[in-house]
Order: structure tokens, then C-alpha cells, then sequence
């Protein structure tokens, strides 16, 4: 094994870790300030992939989907939580569990209802088309790294948000006690309605970013949905520090794992059996981390609120 | 139940004069499908290949019963006793996948309905668990694995770098493609099933000293695979079996599938008169191209009403014998049962090509002639 | 109050007979599937049953039973297939051989699926609220994606039996008879988690649930008392799986997913939580649905979904809470 390969691999780890805290944010961001628990944060991936498809298939635009997707997973995520989720803030994770999981079903028939049921097309913009060679010897797509870099860039753009604007003072002050901000006449509910919208619009660009990288179909959420999940609670519920670091440890274990597992096991097995147990340890090793973590750290890495 | 009894169909065709009909008895087929949830479009030109035959055909002694399994082997269970016990079918089709086809059709043979499957053909049920009710009129699950196998040796493929899910299936797609595969195997990786991310995989790709590479990732999995090898940079020449370059999922995997081959035993240009007609008129009907899965789903139509105009399904062992006599013109030319009612059937290589906007596939050559499965030694029937 | 006890029960007692009339009114109108679709109620519903005592008792949120469900239904399907086969299970440090004897099958799923609560719950219960929920979904993924990677018993493919384990002096390929055993594993299970409320165990549950300081303040430490009722509850859900595979005939790792999970809580709200009968009632209520929206549109599952929601927001007392007035437990 030679350092190229590895450190390509790890910047693979890297990158899917970023995908997901994309996903990551909004589901700890919506927890952290309004303690719902989101099962349908995989549908608004699944809308934003969608919405970014059909606009850059009627437009030829890659940039036109992905607004498109930004806005409709956006005003996808206000209604739900005008119609639905609203009513779900003061009930107990049960019944948000099962009111989000109802709206899983709806929204992934829905989606079939309209669009059929096969795949759609969306293709990575020209311009970030094809391989960059890296210092190494070794090739690396460029849309992988464009995608670690708007990644980062919006974690960046969300820490500036949470810590200097006022949007970010009334999350945080959301998150830490929700009767005074009500009483410093803060209109408690679009403040809600706004943080669920921008969880939205996070999965949402999520979903076109990766669509555009995998595969454009109904259903397409529920995989990622489990691991941003994974995530959040590695990290600490509400911590959007912790999603990120959990993203990171998530991508590379997960990543590292499928390609180091059934080496490891080749030392001392025939190379068809390593691989086959090699590879069902790898698609395990995510949640015996998330296992191990919270056995000695009950409430995640980061946890918000203690 | 999704009651789409062909009644409808039957009023259209009235015109069509119907040739000496042996049956005496209407033939009410049961059909088990995918049509929600992941992999629905599977289901769907299953069922829409199969519904069209018996329009063309007209014979309204055919009846079917379209339910949706949802992809869950429990559901698939409960609507084959239902359609066994309560609409009392003679015939049970329409299973995409192999591990629902396992769940439920050492049941239904046993129980003597006749099961003819349109896409799935899991080992089992070829070798020591062949069954005489038990048809199957696509392929068994290793053929086009095997005949890329072969393929490569043509080519000169000397090592390879093979992929598959880590479930069954997967297994067995790796070990047909070894059946016949001469050369060297660089690595043989298995990844997680619904995996969509293969950075990983492509980066031992390139890592390694493999001339090709030959993977099997059916539906979202494949688009994902083939979307991101384009993009890797890494120039080594890709193999696979139809399913990740089918009709339905082409459109969605855009230029990247360009140029690569694939194995079918069905394509869109094989010249004989039933494929022409099947092609055209699955366009008109549906204002689509169709796939192997739809084409799949209207030789088993047509095998029906084949063993329907010679014997009454009531009685059982001349139905069966009129079944195994495969007496129809299937749309991928010469077909035939072997002792274990699995196809004799040529397996071609397709390259995809684009036809103005249209990807497509078109044939290149010939895998593997008059192909029976390495499972029908073990039957013993 | 005490009327609205009374019409609970009452509508209970009308539940249970209907479940035992149903199949019986079938055969004689010669619709011998409404047999199987009833031991498919009551076997869901027996799920529920073990789920409601984490659920409903215990306030613990598992989003992961069906671990236990999954499991169940692997320890009927490797028995029998090797007794099937005349293959013994393991041969060292000594010999088990495979058994087709549900009376041997049941107790062997109901320590198995005890044993694997006791190591979930052991960690799981450590943490509480989401984190609960999350960690007992990540460690049934966990064996969903062994059960599928795992060449040894089918892998995704799942296991087949070929044959319907037996039952002493009962032929359970009748359908009849099947039914009847299952419905008899239903109400033995009902009737002794009726006896889990009502005990003082039960009772301190409850507590553990509402206020969890004060029971420690008795003395009795709450996970404790938790780790046993997960332990319960996973072992009835584990035996609900081993008769739901010998109805199927067939295990397979979909039984394990994480959809599920959620169908034995859908099965467990739609009836109304902690409600003694709530699992039979929405277990029925699911079946039903399932049944007859699947014959009327492809998009069933919308429908599922939006009726789903509106029980949630809606009808939060469930079923039994619609037609019996607030519980009264809180």
C-alpha cells in the first residue's frame, strides 16, 4: 500500500464526512433549538435533488438547479413545519418519531406519484468536470474537492451565523432557555419556521450536490438520513461543532474501513473469504463506533446542553 | 389486488381474430411486482411488457391480477396466499428480486401453482431445487455474469478488477464471472448493498495493476458507480451485466455509461419480427423505450398464451408440458427450456451508444451461444 | 372515569372475539387467506405486546425491536433448517443438534433474544431521550447488515422453511391450527403483561418513567428496574418473530431493517401506547389498512402515511383512546 493511494482515501473520507455534515447541520440545528427529532430530513435531501434535476433539465443549468434546489427544499421545510411539524414541539420524541416517519411514507410516494419511477438524469457542471492531479502522483476529481470546499465554506458561513448575526443570537438563545426569548418579544414562531427552513435548504443542497455525484431517486434519503443521525448523536444532539467533527470521524471510519477491513483480514485469511468478511466488519464499523462512544460518553462528543 | 384486469385490454382487440383456443377454462394469472418504493421502475416494465403481450394477443381467457410487493419479501408471502387461497390463480409471475422469489416460490410450487419468473433466477432454484412448476423465462441469476466472462477472455482481458454488493446476489455475479474468466483477478471487492458512495473503490481501482474492470451494482448503485468512475479520471475499460445499463436507469447515468459494454440477452436491435413489433408498439403504448425488464415481462406473457392454445391449465402435466415446449416467438430470438425449465438462450454484448439524444445499447457480439446455466447438471428432472 | 374503564375493557373483549371469529367466519365462507391475514394480526400485534412493556410501561423509546423481531425469526429458521438437513448446530465443546419442535424453538428464541437485550440494553440504557432512541436503531442496523453480509444462512436471501415446525398432537400446516397457537401465545403474553403492570415491578416502571429521582430516593435503582423490562419486552417481540417466520415459512433480514422498527411502533401508536390491548388494535387497524388501500391504489403508502399523521396529531390516544376516552396513565 503506498501513501498515494492512502491519502486519497483519507481525502475520501474527508469528503463524504462533509456531504454529510450538510445533512448533519440542519437535523442537530432543528433539534438544538426546537428538540424535534426530524425523520423526514431524508425527504427534503430527496426534494432538493429533485427540484435541482427537473430545473437543470428544463434549463440546461447546473447553477439555475442547484438555487432551485436551495429554494425549494427551503419552502418545502416551511411548509411542513407550518402544517405539521409545529404541532409536534411540545409532544414527546414518540410522537415526533412516528409523525416524521408518516411523512417519509407521503413524501417519498408523493414523489414517485409525480415524477415515475425511475431515476432521473442530473450531471456534474463542466466546469468541474474530469481529475486534478495531486502532489503525490495520484489524480482526484474536482468536483469531490469542490464539494470538501462548499462544505467547509458553509460551515464556515454557519458559525459566522450562529456567533454574529441576530438570527444566530435568537438561535442561541432559542437553544438555551425558550420562555425568556418569547418574553423579549421575539416572535418565537417564524424564528422556528426560519431555523427549519434553513435545515431544509442544507439538506436540500445536499441533495443536489450528491445527486449529481450518485443518483437521483426516490428513497434516495433514507440511507444518508440513518448515518446523519449516526452523526449527530457521535457528535452531541444541537452541536453544530459536534456534527462537524462527527462527520469527519464518521467519513473517514466508514471509508477507511471498507478499504483497510478486508486487507487487515487478508493476512490471515483466503482473499475471497477476507474481502466478504472484511467488507461486512466495514459496513458495521460506523455504528460500533457511534456504540462505543456512547457507552463511555452517554451524550456524544459535544453534547449542547448537559 | 390493484385490480387491472385485462378486460379492458380485451374490449380493444375484439378485431383480432383468435386462433383455435384449446382452452376451456379462463387462465387467471397472478402477478407479484415491485411498483413502490426503491427499484419500482423494475416492477413497472415488468409488468407493462406483460400487459401489452396479452393485448396484442386479445385472448381474453387470460386473466391477471397485478398486486405491489413494496420489495418486501413478508408482503410478497402474504399476497401469494392470498392469490393462492382467495383468488384461486393458476399462475403466479412478476417477482423482480431473488430473495423474494426464494420467500415465495418453494411455497407456491409446492401448493402445485405453476410460477414462471420473469426477471429473478436464484441458484436454488436451478440446481438439486429445481421444480417441474417452477419456470423461469429470463435468465438464471450467473448467465450474464458468465458471458461477460467470456467476453473478457475475447477481448483480452488478462486482469481484472471485479466488484460486487456483499449479499447473495452479489457473490453469485462474481463467481459466473469467474466461471468463464480466464485471465487474472487484480482484487475482488465487496461493498455495502445501497452503497452510494464509491470513492473508496475506484481509488483501489486506480491503485491497482488491472486492465478492466467488472462490476455489479443493480439500480441506484450502479448510476452512482458509473457517474463517479467517469469522473475519477481513471481510463480503465468497464464490464457489466445489463441491469446497470438497461433502458430505465441509461437516461439517468447520462454520457458516462457511453462506449461501455454490457451483456443482455435481450436488446432493442436483435432483427426478428416479434422483437420489431414488440419494440414499436411498447413506444406507442408507452411513449418510452423499452428495457429488458419489459421485454422480459412480455416473453412471459407470450409463453402463457403459447401453452394456453395448446392445453387447458386445468390439467396440470399437459399445461406444463406446453410451458417446457416454449412454442413462441420470444423477442430474443431462439429460446428453449433446459431440464430444469431455465432458458437455452443466446447471451449478446451490447455497447451503449447514443441514438440522436437517446442513449441506448446496440449489439457488438456475441458472449456466450446457446447458454445454459452450470446449475442444470444438479437437477434432476 | 370508571366508565370509561369499562368501555376499554369492553372494547377489548369485542377485539379479542373478533380476532378469534374472524378466521372461524372464513372458513365458512371459503375464504381460507382471511385465516392466514389473522395470524399475521395476531402475531404483529404480539410484537406490539412486547414492545408496549419498554414503550408504553417504560417510557423507552426503542427504535430498535426489530433486532429482536429479526432474531426471533433467525432462531426458528436456523433450527429447523438444521434439523431439516440432519445437521447438528455445533459439535463443539458439545453437540446441539437442530430441533423442528416450536416448544423447543420458542424457549431457545425467547433466551437468545433475552440475552442479546440484556448486552443492547446494557449500554443503550445508559443514555436517554434521542440518544436512546438512536442507539438501540444503530445496534439493530448493526445486525441487519451481518444478517445480509453473512453468507452462512442465506445472506439477503434470506432462509427458507421448508416445512412449518411442529407442534405437539396439532397439525400447524392447517391453518386453523396455527392460528389458534398463535392467538393462545397472544393472550398467555397479554395476560402476563397485564400482571407486569399491575406488580409492584410494574409499578415501579411506571415511576422510573415519570419521576425518576423519586424511585431512586426509594432505593431501587431505575435502570435496574428498566433493563428488566427491555429484557421482557425483547423477549415476546423475539417470539412474535419466530411464529412470524414459521407463518412466512421464510426468514429473511428484512424482517431486521429499520423500517420495521417503525412498523412495530406504528403498530403499537396506531392502537394507543401503553394501553394493554392498544398492539392488538393497531396490529389490526395496520393489517386492515394495508390490505385493502394496497387494493385500491400503487400509492398506498401515501395514504398509510397521511392517516399515520393524522392519528399523531389528531388522535393521540390511538384507537382505544378515540373509542375509550383519555388514558389514564399520563
Amino acid at each position: 500500500m503506498d501513501l498515494a493511494l492512502l491519502t486519497e482515501q483519507l481525502l475520501n473520507g474527508v469528503q463524504f464526512g462533509v456531504m454529510l455534515f450538510l445533512m448533519a447541520a440542519g437535523l442537530t440545528l432543528v433539534f438544538g433549538v426546537m428538540g424535534l427529532i426530524n425523520l423526514a430530513h431524508g425527504s427534503l435531501y430527496m426534494i432538493g435533488a429533485f427540484f435541482c434535476a427537473t430545473v437543470a433539465a428544463a434549463t440546461g443549468s447546473f447553477w439555475l438547479g442547484l438555487v432551485a434546489s436551495l429554494a425549494g427544499a427551503a419552502a418545502a421545510g416551511a411548509i411542513i413545519e407550518i402544517a405539521v411539524v409545529r404541532r409536534l414541539y411540545d409532544r414527546d420524541h414518540l410522537d415526533q418519531v412516528l409523525a416524521t416517519f408518516a411523512l417519509i411514507l407521503i413524501f417519498s410516494e408523493g414523489t414517485r406519484w409525480v415524477f415515475g419511477s425511475f431515476p432521473l438524469y442530473l450531471d456534474i457542471p463542466k466546469v468541474l468536470q474530469g481529475a486534478v492531479a495531486l502532489p503525490g502522483g495520484s489524480q482526484y476529481p474536482v468536483y469531490r474537492l469542490a464539494i470538501i470546499i462548499v462544505g467547509l465554506a458553509i460551515a464556515f458561513g454557519l458559525y459566522l451565523l450562529i456567533s454574529r448575526t441576530r438570527l444566530g443570537m435568537r438561535i442561541r438563545a432559542g437553544e438555551s432557555d425558550r420562555e425568556m426569548i418569547a418574553a423579549l418579544g421575539v416572535d418565537i414562531r417564524n424564528l422556528y419556521t426560519v431555523v427549519f427552513a434553513l435545515g431544509a435548504a442544507l439538506a436540500g443542497f445536499a441533495g443536489a450536490m450528491v445527486g449529481a455525484l450518485q443518483s437521483v431517486q426516490v428513497g434516495m434519503g433514507e440511507p444518508v438520513l440513518i448515518l446523519a443521525f449516526v452523526v449527530i448523536v457521535i457528535g452531541g444532539i444541537g452541536s453544530i461543532k459536534g456534527a462537524l467533527i462527527g462527520s469527519i470521524l464518521v467519513g473517514v471510519v466508514d471509508t477507511m474501513g471498507r478499504f483497510l477491513l478486508p486487507e487487515f483480514f487478508e493476512l490471515f485469511m483466503p482473499p475471497s473469504q477476507a474481502n466478504s468478511v472484511g467488507s461486512a466488519l466495514a459496513s458495521m464499523a460506523i455504528y460500533i463506533l457511534m456504540a462505543l462512544i456512547l457507552a463511555l460518553r452517554p451524550q456524544g462528543l459535544f453534547a449542547a446542553r448537559a | 389486488m390493484k385490480k387491472l384486469i385485462a378486460a379492458s385490454l380485451i374490449g380493444l382487440s375484439m378485431s383480432v381474430a383468435s386462433v383455435a383456443v384449446a382452452t376451456a377454462e379462463p387462465v387467471k394469472v397472478g402477478m407479484i411486482t415491485t411498483l413502490s418504493g426503491g427499484g419500482a421502475g423494475l416492477g413497472v416494465d415488468v409488468r407493462d411488457g406483460f400487459m401489452l403481450a396479452a393485448k396484442l394477443a386479445g385472448n381474453d381467457d387470460l386473466e391477471v391480477i397485478v398486486e405491489d410487493d413494496a420489495r418486501k419479501p413478508e408482503l410478497a408471502v402474504q399476497l401469494a396466499d392470498k392469490m393462492i387461497q382467495a383468488d384461486k390463480v393458476d399462475i403466479l409471475t412478476g417477482i423482480i428480486w431473488s430473495n423474494l422469489a426464494m420467500a415465495v416460490v418453494p411455497g407456491a410450487v409446492a401448493q402445485d401453482v405453476i410460477y414462471i419468473s420473469p426477471n429473478a433466477g436464484p441458484s436454488q432454484l436451478a440446481g438439486a431445487g429445481c421444480n417441474p412448476n417452477y419456470f423461469n423465462a429470463a435468465w438464471q441469476n450467473d448467465n450474464l455474469h458468465e458471458a461477460m466472462g467470456a467476453y473478457a477472455n475475447t477481448a483480452g482481458y488478462a486482469k481484472s478488477f471485479i466488484l460486487a454488493p456483499n449479499y447473495p446476489a452479489g457473490k453469485d455475479a462474481l463467481t459466473g464471472y469467474k466461471r468463464f474468466y480466464e485471465g487474472d483477478v487484480a482484487d475482488e471487492v465487496y461493498t455495502k448493498l445501497g452503497q452510494t458512495d464509491y470513492a473508496a473503490e475506484i481509488a483501489q481501482i486506480r491503485a491497482s495493476d488491472a486492465d478492466s474492470v467488472y462490476f455489479f451494482l443493480p439500480g441506484g448503485m450502479g448510476i452512482a458507480f458509473m457517474k463517479q468512475y467517469a469522473q475519477s479520471g481513471v481510463d480503465k475499460p468497464v464490464l457489466g451485466p445489463a441491469f446497470s445499463f438497461d433502458q430505465g436507469i441509461l437516461g439517468a447515468v447520462g454520457d458516462a455509461a457511453l462506449g461501455v459494454k454490457n451483456t443482455s440477452q435481450w436488446s432493442k436491435d436483435i432483427d426478428n419480427p416479434a422483437n420489431k413489433q414488440f419494440v414499436e408498439e411498447f413506444q406507442k403504448e408507452y411513449g418510452r423505450l423499452p428495457s429488458l425488464y419489459a421485454s422480459q415481462g412480455f416473453d412471459t406473457a407470450n409463453l402463457i398464451l403459447s401453452a394456453m392454445n395448446k392445453a387447458d391449465v386445468k390439467d396440470m402435466d399437459a399445461f406444463r408440458a406446453a410451458l417446457k415446449e416454449a412454442d413462441f416467438d420470444s423477442v430474443r430470438g431462439d429460446f428453449e427450456f433446459a431440464n430444469n425449465n431455465h432458458p437455452i438462450q443466446d447471451i449478446y454484448v451490447r455497447e451503449v451508444v447514443k441514438e440522436g439524444d437517446v442513449l441506448t445499447n446496440k449489439i457488438i457480439g456475441m458472449g456466450l451461444e446457446n447458454h445454459t446455466d452450470a446449475y442444470a447438471k444438479d437437477c434432476k428432472m | 372515569m370508571k366508565s370509561m374503564i369499562s368501555r376499554e375493557s369492553i372494547f377489548n373483549a369485542v377485539l379479542l372475539l373478533a380476532l378469534l371469529a374472524a378466521p372461524y367466519i372464513a372458513l365458512q365462507m371459503d375464504e381460507p387467506f382471511y385465516v392466514s391475514l389473522a395470524t399475521r394480526v395476531a402475531i404483529l400485534a404480539l410484537a406490539g405486546v412486547g414492545l408496549n412493556i419498554a414503550l408504553g410501561f417504560g417510557g423507552m423509546v426503542s427504535f430498535g425491536h426489530a433486532a429482536f423481531f429479526g432474531v426471533g425469526g433467525y432462531v426458528a429458521g436456523i433450527l429447523s433448517q438444521h434439523a431439516f438437513n440432519y445437521e447438528p448446530l455445533m459439535t463443539w465443546p458439545f453437540t446441539i443438534e437442530g430441533t423442528n419442535q416450536m416448544l423447543v424453538i420458542w424457549p431457545v428464541a425467547l433466551v437468545v433474544c433475552a440475552l442479546l437485550a440484556l448486552a443492547i440494553g446494557s449500554i443503550a440504557l445508559r443514555t436517554s431521550g434521542v440518544y436512546f432512541i438512536m442507539i438501540t436503531l444503530a445496534f439493530a442496523q448493526m445486525i441487519y447488515y451481518f444478517a445480509i453480509s453473512w453468507p452462512a444462512y442465506g445472506g439477503e436471501d434470506g432462509l427458507s422453511i421448508y416445512v412449518r415446525n411442529t407442534f405437539p398432537s396439532l397439525n400447524t400446516m392447517n391453518p386453523m391450527s396455527f392460528f389458534l397457537i398463535c392467538y393462545a401465545v397472544l393472550i398467555v403474553c397479554l395476560v402476563l403483561s397485564m400482571l407486569i403492570r399491575d406488580s409492584r415491578f410494574g409499578a415501579a416502571l411506571q415511576v422510573a418513567r415519570q419521576n425518576e429521582v423519586r424511585l431512586a430516593s426509594t432505593g431501587i435503582a431505575p435502570f435496574r428496574i428498566r433493563l428488566v423490562a427491555f429484557v421482557i419486552s425483547a423477549a415476546i417481540t423475539g417470539l412474535a418473530g419466530a411464529l412470524y417466520a414459521d407463518l412466512n415459512r421464510f426468514v429473511s433480514p428484512s424482517s431486521l431493517s429499520w423500517h420495521m422498527s417503525g412498523e412495530i411502533m406504528v403498530f403499537v401508536i396506531l392502537g394507543g401506547v401503553g394501553r394493554l390491548f392498544g398492539p392488538v388494535a393497531g396490529a389490526a387497524l395496520f393489517i386492515v389498512f394495508e390490505f385493502y388501500l394496497g387494493g385500491v391504489t400503487e400509492h398506498w403508502q401515501l395514504f398509510l402515511g397521511l392517516v399515520l399523521l393524522c392519528v399523531v396529531l389528531f388522535a393521540r390516544g390511538g384507537l382505544i383512546g378515540l373509542i375509550a376516552g383519555r388514558a389514564r396513565h399520563g
